[in-house]
This record gives C-alpha cells, structure tokens and sequence, in this order.
C-alpha cells in the first residue's frame, strides 16, 4: 500500500516537474514584460510627471504628445531613418552575398571583416563615426589636407542632414550581418536549378532577377523583421553620435521617451510614447511571430 | 593578423555558413571584367568597414597635439600608449579621476552571472518545451519569444520601481536581475529550436528505462549541448556587455558599467577633449566582444542562422 502511494507520488511528480522548472521564467517574463507593459499603458492614462500618480486623465497624453513638436520631430526623423537604413542594408547586403559567392578568392578574409562591426556596441560606433565625420577633425578636414580645399561634408552639424548621418553609422554597423543572412540563403540554393537555367540562356542578370532573388524571400522577410525592430529601438547610437542634436534634429522616439520620462518629468507623456513604440513593433512581429510558429507544428 | 587568416581558414574549413566546398558556391559563371569588378567592390567594402575603427586605432596612439593638427590617416610620429594609460586609470569619468577599469570590472561582474544564469535557465526552458510538452506550450513559448522584441522603453519606468522596492535601485544585482530577465527569451529560442532537433525517441527510451527528469537532462540532454551553448552564452555576452539604456537608467555612478562610463568620458563638456584617450577607451569597451568574436565567431555566426530566426 505504502509502495503504492510513494510510486504515485513520483509519478505525479514527475509530471509536474518539467511545469515546475519552467514556471519561474514564465513567472518573471509574466511579471517584468506582460506586467510591466500593463503598468506603463496605465501609466500613459494617469497624469503622472515625476513620481507615478494614480489620477486618470483619459487620452490627455496621447493628446499632448501628438500636439509636441519634438514628438512629430522623432517621427519624421524614424520614418527617415528606418527607411533608409532598412532599404540601403538590404541593398548592400545583398550585393556583398551574392558577390561573395561568385568563388571569391579570400572569401575568409574578408567576410569577418565585414561582420565584426556588429560586435562593437553602439557607443563605439558612435565615437569613432563622430569624429570621422567632424568636419574640423575627420573626413573634410583630411580631404582639404591632401589638397582638395572645396571639400565639404559637415552633415552632422547640419540640422537637416545630421539624420543621414546617424543612417552610415548604422548601416555601417549592421550590413554586414545582413550580408551573412543573404549568403546563408545563397548557399541553400539548390545548383542545378542554375545550370538548368544556363542551359536555357538565360544571362546572370536575368537569372539573378528571375530565380535567385525570388527564392530569397524568407531571408528578406528575416532581414526586414530584424531592422525594423533595431531601427525603432535605436536609442545608445544617437545618443553617442549626435546627442540628438544639433538642437533636436536627430531626436527618435527611443531618445524622446526618455528624456520626457527621466529629464523632463512628464512621465504620463514618455509613457504613452513608449506604448505607441511598443504597438508599431507588434505590428510587425505579432504576424511574423505567429506566422513561424503556425508553420511548425510539433 | 595571423590569427585572422587562421581564423579564416577555420570558417572556412568548418564554415559557418556551409562553404566546404567549391560547389557550394554558385553555379553563375562570370567573366574576367565582372570579376576584376567584383573584386573592387568587395575590397572598397572592406575599407569601409576596416576604416573607422583603425583610424581610431591609429589616432588612440598619438599625442593630441598630433591629432588636432594633423592627418587623421597619417600614422604617428611620435609612437605613445598613455592616452591608453589614461584611458584604463587616470582619466575623468563623471566627477572622479578614475579612468575606465573600474566600470570594466563593474561590467565583468554584471555579465559572467547575467550570462550564465540566463543560459542555464535557457537550456531547462528549452529542455521543458521540446521534451516534456503540455497542452498550451506553444501559447507560452510565444509569449516568451515576443519578449525578445519589445522595445525596452515600455518596461523602463516600471522597472526603475521595482528595482527601488527590492532595493536594487544602482547596483549590479539589480542590471543582472535586468539581463536575465530580458535575455531569457532569447536563450530559450536558442536551446528549443535546437533541442527540437534531438531525438525524442532517446528521451522516451530513458524514460521507460526508469530516469527521471533531471537525470535525463545530465546525462542525455547536456552533453550534446555544446554548441548551442556556446551561441548562447557569446550571444548574452555581446548583447549585455553593449547595453546601454539599462546601464545608464538604473545604475549611475560608480556601479556603472563600461559603456555608460566610455558615454561620460566621451561626452563630458568640461575640459578640453583629449580624443586619443576617448578612442583607447571606446577600443577598450570594444575589446572583449571583438576577443570573444574573433575567437567564437564562427559558432555566432551559425548559431543566428540556425536558432534565431528561420527555426
């Protein structure tokens, strides 16, 4: 009898430790991110300022920040920049993939090369594109060194092209891992649809436009997801490289939320910015999300 | 620069993206113009991205006098490593005369724990998920993996009010606390898609054998984990040590890590900028990521191919 009930107990047991194990990290997930955006929403209908209240002001926030300058500003400036930097990665990337499958000679060499910015945080980005593009210290001040006294590049000084600055630095910073997406779906293609191709006559350029690049398509859709949700999280490379300066000029909504939050005390406003960050996000990854998961079942 | 082409001849070898051999590549013929094009391309692409960080390289070697007056490209006159010096021990960050080392040891001590303690419950996670599944794990599975893709500002107030409630408010347990939170998802993602692969066969095998759920997971499950972890853990420790929004919201000060105190030492107003010794402390903040991917790169590289995004 007692044999029984001790097996039982095991048994049960073992049926619910594999729950067990797994319930402190959907706790703390349940918590510091579901909880934790149910507080901010909250937040972004109290009129909290420095110290979080608990008086409901309805759609106020919301109001406000649409009605501020420097929120338009950030959009603008977002818009800009994801376009740019989500188009001009895409574009080098592919290029440099299907380049260096061309039997490259050196491939090794100059494929880390290519990667390693990714591995330097954004701050280090910042600094050493801060200073290349200085115009008294870097690039224009070299060019007049070696002569050409006309050369002017003083973007980042420059209230209305300081944004194209922020786009280099990251683009510089993320191509090459784009690359790397493009070259692993190259490599997945399969030859013989390409010596088929051959056969057939069909010129590089139309066999690139015609079959390499349509089968391409979920690597396009990982790239897109991926910089759409690094572009609408920059925050530390503005700061490092502009400071969202000069004046507001380069402000995103990452550096908008928090100096509204943290500097400027209007809390209920940083936090309806952040929640209108947070739904453009899931917007893109709520379809591709379920989209992964439908596609495997198990 | 031998360990690169060393470097290079193992991805090569091992690859990773799949490049064993010559077939791999693509079947396109191209002829010699295109080639000699290609190769212009790719070698202005490779100065473009070797450019900024060595003049960086270049200029943290030379006194400032050097590098106010002169060429950027040109390499120095006068050779000298104390802008290095007083990158790491002398130079002011904030209000102290510090220098770097110690939020280089601030950040040491936030990412081994962060790091391994993320990993650890990743590989449970993902143990849980692929081998003892439940109805509905797929719902919580998805909720952990959308967590990953949050932008963090939704969850900075909240969080600077309960790190102040446990009273973790500017310390390095409460950015641990942080890390292992917001990585967790990613690690997860990691070992599932790769357990996935495992067979389950084994797993059932063992089972009827009598092993329980831990048992299985030391003796059958962790053994064959190397890679993975590996991806994870270089994963972690590239994404914590270059935070920067956790760093400078919940630990100011002196409990600060490296590149929250690299943003002060650049950026302070006061004094004159002395830019050699902010690019020997933007190589320094830069130096264990670029170690650990010179080193482990290759797994990385594979590891996001693999795990991250196409399952």
């Amino acid at each position: 009898m007692a044999t029984s009930t001790e097996a039982d107990f095991r048994t049960r047991l073992q049926d619910w430790l594999p729950k067990l194990v797994l319930s402190p990290s959907l706790a703390a997930i349940l918590v510091f991110v579901y909880g934790f955006i149910a507080y901010s929403i909250y937040l972004s209908f109290t009129g909290s300022k420095m110290l979080p209240s608990t008086d409901l002001v309805g759609w106020d926030n919301y109001r406000t920040l649409w009605g501020l300058s420097a929120w338009q500003t950030a959009l603008i400036n977002l818009a800009i920049f994801a376009s740019l930097y989500i188009v001009i990665c895409t574009a080098i990337g592919l290029l440099l993939a299907i380049f260096l499958d061309q039997r490259i000679r050196g491939e090794g060499v100059l494929r880390p090369i290519y990667l390693y910015p990714m591995a330097l945080s954004f701050i280090v980005t910042g600094t050493a594109w801060k200073w290349f593009l200085d115009p008294g210290l870097g690039l224009e001040n070299t060019m007049r060194l070696w002569g050409w006294e006309s050369f002017t590049f003083g973007w980042i000084k420059d209230r209305d092209l300081a944004i194209y600055t922020v786009v280099i630095a990251a683009v510089w910073q993320t191509s090459g891992f784009v690359m790397a997406m493009f070259l692993a779906g190259l490599r997945g293609i399969d030859n013989e649809l390409l010596k088929a191709a051959q056969i057939d006559g069909a010129s590089n350029w139309n066999l690139y436009r015609r079959i390499v690049i349509p089968l391409l398509r979920p690597a396009f859709l990982s790239a897109f997801v991926i910089l759409s949700h690094l572009a609408i999280k920059s925050y530390d490379l503005v700061i490092a490289l502009t400071g969202g300066g000069p004046g507001r000029a380069t402000e995103l909504p990452a550096t908008f939320m928090y100096s509204y939050t943290f500097t400027r005390n209007q809390m209920g406003v940083g936090a309806a910015s952040a929640v209108i960050m947070l739904m453009t996000i899931a917007a893109i990854m709520v379809p591709y999300l379920y989209a992964e998961l439908k596609e495997r079942p198990q | 620069m031998s360990t690169l082409t060393q470097e290079a001849q193992l991805a090569r070898a091992k690859g990773p993206i799949p490049t064993p051999a010559p077939t791999q590549d693509t079947a396109v013929r191209t002829g010699r113009v295109a080639r000699t094009f290609i190769y212009l391309v790719l070698l202005l692409f490779a100065l473009f991205y070797l450019l900024p960080f060595g003049i960086m390289v270049i200029n943290s070697l030379k006194p400032l006098s050097e590098i106010t007056g002169g060429n950027m490209l040109a390499l120095p006159q006068d050779w000298t490593i104390a802008p290095w010096l007083s990158a790491w021990s002398t130079a002011q960050i904030g209000v102290e005369p510090t220098g770097l080392r110690p939020y280089f040891l601030n950040s040491i001590l936030m990412v081994v724990p962060a790091v391994a303690i993320s990993t650890m419950l990743g590989a449970l996670n993902g143990y849980v998920l692929t081998k003892w599944r439940f109805r509905g794990d797929t719902i919580l599975f998805g909720l952990m993996l959308f967590a990953c893709f949050i932008p963090f500002q939704i969850v900075l107030i909240p969080m600077a009010r309960m790190l102040g409630l446990l009273g973790l408010a500017g310390t390095t347990a409460g950015l641990i606390l942080v890390h292992v939170v917001y990585g967790l998802g990613f690690t997860t993602l990691y070992f599932r898609n790769y357990y996935a692969a495992f067979p389950t066969e084994l797993v059932r095998a063992a089972m009827i054998d009598g092993a329980g759920f831990f048992r299985i997971f030391w003796r059958i499950i962790l053994p064959v984990s190397g890679p993975i972890a590996v991806v994870s853990v270089i994963w972690q420790f590239t994404n914590i040590w270059n935070d920067f929004l956790f760093g400078a919201s919940f630990a100011a000060g002196s409990s600060a890590p490296m590149t929250v105190a690299l943003n002060n030492l650049v950026n302070s107003s006061t004094g004159v900028k002395e830019y050699n010794v902010h690019f020997a402390g933007a190589i320094l903040a830069a130096l264990p990521t670029l170690i650990v991917y010179v080193v482990a790169g290759r797994y990385f590289v594979r590891g996001l191919m693999a795990g991250s995004v196409k399952g």
